[in-house]
């Protein structure tokens, strides 16, 4: 204890953080994400007007949603994820990245090849047709050099760390880099035709294809999705908050409780089918149990706020931050409920999941990704503050309420999709054919991708924002609701 | 006692041994003598402020 405190004293002004390679990470997440909510709220249109496709095979729905989703999911958010946790482990870790910028940029420059190979894969129609894990298998081992890359590159920086506890948002970062890997090599398994063909075979089949693909694809959601997310959350929400999180105790249990019940869960992808019952019924368990962990998270990353509610009158950014935790604990309750069997009987293959999905990717994922921009731009290029809070505050309003158009009308079509698949005649037959329930959601559609298209605005206003930022510009303004009393401070 | 039966025992025990692990976990993270090494731990995204910059808002 000594030595390090006297390490740490003597210390710090020597360490160097690569920042430069974490302005790129930025960068690229911020233009990434606009491309994937412009994909998005595309094929949002398409499904309200489907002649949108003009008849262009590379343009059609059936291309451009894995676009989209591995455009938001593993290019934003990878590139925010890959970002901050180099950002957060030099700096709770008091040590400079390990492989210096060299293996930095080697994993950054990977990284941006594996989105470009995957993409245009896509648009060609080059695709294994297993879901979050579309790219083929050349494209999947040059993910797992970059990934174990990144795990050297991640885990070498903890391992040289002059602080002798490792800070727990590094716990959930490894946690996300090793179980990615595991999930990543173990569903993608596949034999090529040939050295010089695109197309492969799953070594899987059948139930145990669909198993593994859910297991993957679950714990894609679980680590990827939750528990990278949440190294960000407990980084960034107590350090613009300006105090320690709520309950670090709290945070080693929910650290070993999310590990310990996530990767059980997947099942609850497959109810009804030819998996067999006890699998099901153990991952409808398991998903119930986990919605305690998650509750538990948020009421720590909120409660961090304890005695200082005020913040989030004058600072935007926190707003961000602390709607996600928000978003974080109302999708945790809503993915429980919807894993439960007789519930997802109702709400399985219709709209109701796809709103499910966004209300935890739009509220959580992008939210609190938005907040560690907005911090770590004024940070990375040294900067006073942001070109303009009153930006960001607009930014947050039109995000709300595009996210909140989304995921009402999702519920509502998607309620009325299940209530009208499952509807029979006196006769005892199906009252509705199936065409009659898509035009019965046409109005739901066209709400769905106005709220994207808002989602989307705020993002065109949060590049404008940082590109002023990092110009150097500050927007002259008065700050956000007015002076704050040290009496209404305290209330 | 065959292989298979021995299989199936070492198996079930596999729960208990993670349950086992967890509530350690558990028992650590609350017992009362290490409240102030993790409030301790709590503050390390503070330390070294000062390269780090101020806060980013006002």
């Amino acid at each position: 204890m000594t030595t390090a405190s006297l390490a740490s004293s003597a210390q710090p002004e020597t360490v160097e953080y690569y920042d430069g390679l974490i302005k790129k990470f930025v960068i690229a997440a911020s233009l990434w994400g606009l491309a994937g909510f412009l994909a998005g709220d595309y094929i949002a249109w398409q499904l309200a007007f489907p002649g949108l496709n003009w008849d262009l095979e590379w343009i059609s729905f059936g291309r451009l949603r894995p676009l989209h989703t591995s455009a938001v999911i593993f290019a934003f958010g990878g590139n925010i994820l890959i970002g901050t946790s180099f950002y957060i482990s030099q700096r709770t870790c008091r040590a400079s990245l390990f492989g210096g910028a060299g293996l930095g940029n080697f994993i950054f420059w990977g990284y941006q090849l594996f989105i470009v190979l995957a993409a245009t894969g896509y648009l060609m129609g080059i695709t294994q047709s297993k879901e979050y894990a579309e790219p083929e298998w050349y494209v999947d081992i040059w993910l797992t050099v970059v990934w174990v890359a990144y795990l050297v590159a991640f885990a070498g920086t903890l391992i040289k760390r002059k602080e002798p506890h490792i800070y727990v948002a590094n716990w959930f970062f490894l946690a996300f880099i090793i179980t990615i890997a595991m999930l990543h090599i173990v569903n993608n398994l596949a034999v090529p035709v040939s050295f010089t063909s695109a197309k492969s075979y799953i070594i899987w089949s059948g139930v145990q294809d669909a198993m593994t693909q859910w297991w993957y694809g679950h714990n894609a959601v679980g680590f990827f999705l939750t528990a990278g997310f949440l190294g960000m959350m407990y980084y960034f929400v107590p350090k613009q908050a300006e105090r320690p999180v709520y309950s670090y105790r709290l945070s080693v249990i929910h650290f070993w409780a999310i590990t310990f019940l996530y990767i059980w869960a997947g099942p609850h992808h497959l109810h009804y089918t030819a998996l067999p019952d006890w699998v099901q019924t153990l991952g409808m368990t398991f998903s119930i149990m986990l919605w305690m962990p998650s509750w538990g998270g948020m009421i720590n990353g909120l409660m961090t706020l304890s005695g200082a509610w005020h913040k989030l009158r004058t600072d935007p950014i926190l707003r961000f931050m602390i709607a996600s935790v928000g978003f974080y604990g109302m999708s945790t309750f809503e993915g429980p409920l919807m894993a439960i069997k007789v519930v997802n009987s109702l709400s399985h293959y219709t709209d109701w999941t796809i709103g499910h999905v966004h209300s935890g990717a739009l509220g959580w994922n992008a939210f609190i990704s938005f907040g560690a921009i907005y911090y770590l731009v004024p940070k990375l290029w040294k900067r006073e503050r942001l070109y303009s809070l009153k930006l960001v505050n607009m930014h947050f309003w039109i995000a709300t309420i595009g996210i909140v158009l989304y995921i009402t009308s999702m519920w509502v079509s998607g309620i009325m999709q299940g209530l009208m698949w499952r509807t029979y005649d006196s006769l005892g037959f199906l009252q509705y054919s199936f065409i009659e329930t898509v035009e019965a959601m046409h109005p739901y559609y066209i709400i769905r991708a106005t709220g994207g298209l808002l989602f989307l605005t705020g993002a065109v206003i949060m590049l404008y924002n940082i590109y002023r930022t990092i110009r150097g510009d500050l927007r002259d303004e008065a700050p956000i609701g007015g002076v704050v009393t040290a009496e209404e401070g305290a209330r | 006692m065959d292989l298979m039966t021995l299989t199936e025992i070492v198996r079930s025990l596999w729960v208990v041994w993670l349950m086992g692990i967890f509530f350690a976990i558990i028992f650590w993270a609350l017992r009362p003598k290490n409240k102030k090494r993790f409030e301790d731990d709590a503050m390390i995204i503070f330390r070294n402020e000062k390269k780090d910059g101020g806060p980013s808002h006002g």
